[in-house]
């Protein structure tokens, strides 16, 4: 048999998983990835600027790191489209970050391991177009990649044990946090993560890893609300303070409950969502709660394609790893029977009790409600959330010609999933023909291998 | 090591591997695009929003947040009406 030409798309840990194993069994693997450094968000970081506290797992880091020895690593590459068949075929573009004259290949593949991972979900709400607002994630990019921070005093907002992790990196880099507002409440998370606790205790790591981020919060005197959002951002040209208000069990405002809390930074995040582009074009099940379909081997649907990570339902860097490391060797061609993969099945196994509480924090359908008619819900587009529940009974396309929301820079992954909930119904927003930004002369120098056109029909 | 960037004709010092948003942001920057007449600046911090578009050495829409900059980059303001 000839060696086996594995690419793996994205380089956090689950896509560095992957090459690692797959590597080790002497596949020739490459692995794309968009940032300069492989890493991914969690491992996110800069030789120089990133401080060690703000940096978990770093000797698994460092190990997968050195065991890409054999491996190709495309650094600063953006893949832009892929296609299924035999073989594979991967279109990058590789060089500065939007650059006007970015280099074009095309890569063959017998096997490809998605692991594009996920970003963050945030609500709108009124304001959260002012300067001083970002997403949780953003906090944590900025102070790793360029250790800095947006504000002095920042409300830490949304759902999840990741506000965590976001208000800590703010304390080490100096900053306050005002408060940490979850929307879940207190009687939510206990029934959510108390129930069954002792399933938890397999993923000890993580415990370790989020007593950490406690012990921070209290030594920095922090506040945390549960039941809580905030749900209007006051600033002129800037931030200056948020409501917090009390929400019911669906995340709707509770009248009469609310506070003003004087902060110049908020960073919201309420989950994560998984980037599913890649996934999408190569014609891969998708589940009904929008994540990519795998089987025991972290194959999908489609001859050849895994997935592994984030895409596959948010579960956190180790469930990640696990999940990396079986497509890798899945994908290399080794057998489900293989001893290889009795440690990585075993991890899956163990985080799973993990990413199923995460569903405590899931985004409740009463949220849209602390929204006012004229609150921008598109960004890019500047669509507001009337303009788009003027459109509800119409198709999601009409919906989206007549008030251009989703169809701006962002090509709707900042307010997909929030335009669907004002909508009440899933409107495919997150198919896109092409897979990340490329400029029209980037696309017109490229040699099809296929007529592009041809294939959408 | 420090490099300079000029933004709109101010000169930033920035460390040698920061992106072009973190430069103007650790420079008392905040915002550096306007759209629909309000100020934007980083909002997503990982590439995916578009929020922090500038123009760098002629070339627009380069996502500052992405973007590493580079000693004597010109880096300027974009307006979307």
């Amino acid at each position: 048999m000839s060696v086996r030409r594995i690419v793996v798309i994205g380089a956090g840990p689950a896509g560095l998983a992957a090459a690692a194993s797959a590597a080790r069994t002497g596949a020739d693997v490459v692995i794309v990835d968009e940032g300069e450094r492989v890493g991914g968000q969690f491992w996110r970081h800069h030789p120089a600027f990133t401080d060690q506290r703000l940096q978990h797992q770093l000797g698994r880091f460092r190990e997968l790191e050195s065991a890409l020895a054999g491996v190709r690593v495309l650094s600063s590459a953006s893949v832009w489209r892929v296609e299924s068949g035999a073989p594979l075929r991967v279109h990058t573009l590789t060089g500065p970050v939007d650059g006007a004259q970015r280099q074009g290949e095309t890569l063959e593949a017998d096997a490809v391991v998605l692991a594009t991972g996920a970003h963050d979900r945030v609500l709108p709400v009124p304001g959260w177009t002012l300067p001083g607002v970002t997403s949780a994630g953003a906090v944590q990019a900025l102070a790793k990649r360029d250790g800095v921070a947006l504000g002095t005093r920042t409300v830490v907002a949304g759902a999840g044990p990741f506000l965590l992790p976001v208000a800590q990196s703010i304390a080490i880099l100096g900053g306050e946090v005002a408060e940490v507002v979850e929307a879940a409440s207190i009687g939510t998370i206990l029934r959510g993560w108390g129930a069954r606790a002792w399933e938890l205790t397999a993923a000890a790591g993580k415990a370790g890893e989020l007593g950490s981020y406690v012990a921070s919060l209290v030594k920095t005197r922090t506040p945390y609300r549960f039941g809580s959002a905030v749900t209007r951002i006051h600033g002129g040209s800037a931030v200056e303070a948020v409501t917090v208000q009390r929400i019911d069990s669906d995340w709707r405002p509770v009248a009469g409950t609310e506070r003003t809390v004087e902060c110049d930074a908020v960073a919201l995040g309420h989950g994560f969502t998984p980037r599913l582009e890649a996934a999408i074009q190569f014609g891969c099940d998708i589940t009904s709660d929008r994540f990519v379909r795998t089987d025991e081997q972290q194959l999908t649907s489609v001859a050849g394609v895994f997935a592994a990570g984030e895409i596959t339902g948010i579960g956190g860097a180790d469930a990640a790893l696990a999940e990396g490391e079986i497509a890798g060797l899945a994908a290399a061609g080794i057998r489900a029977s293989d001893p290889l993969l009795r440690a990585p099945v075993a991890a899956r196994r163990r985080m799973r009790a993990f990413a199923a509480r995460l569903a405590t924090h899931a985004i409740r359908p009463g949220w849209t409600a602390w929204l006012d008619d004229d609150t921008i819900v598109c960004r890019c587009e500047e669509a507001t959330k009337a303009a788009i529940a003027e459109y509800a009974a119409v198709s999601s396309r009409g919906m989206r010609l007549a008030t251009r929301a989703g169809l701006g820079a962002c090509q709707g992954r900042t307010c997909g999933r929030s335009v669907e909930d004002i909508l009440g119904a899933p409107g495919g927003i997150d198919r896109r023909p092409v897979l990340s930004s490329v400029r029209i002369g980037e696309l017109a120098a490229h040699r099809p291998t296929h007529p592009l056109i041809e294939e959408e029909s | 090591m420090s490099i300079r960037i000029d933004f709109d004709g101010q000169p930033l010092d920035g460390r040698d591997g920061q992106s072009i948003g973190g430069i103007l942001l650790a420079n008392g920057h905040r915002t550096w695009r306007t759209a629909g007449g309000a100020e934007r600046g980083i909002f997503c911090g990982i590439g995916i929003c578009q929020d922090c578009v500038v123009t760098v050495n002629g070339v627009e829409g380069v996502r500052a947040c992405q973007r590493t900059a580079c000693d004597g980059d010109r880096v300027e303001r974009e307006v979307r009406a």
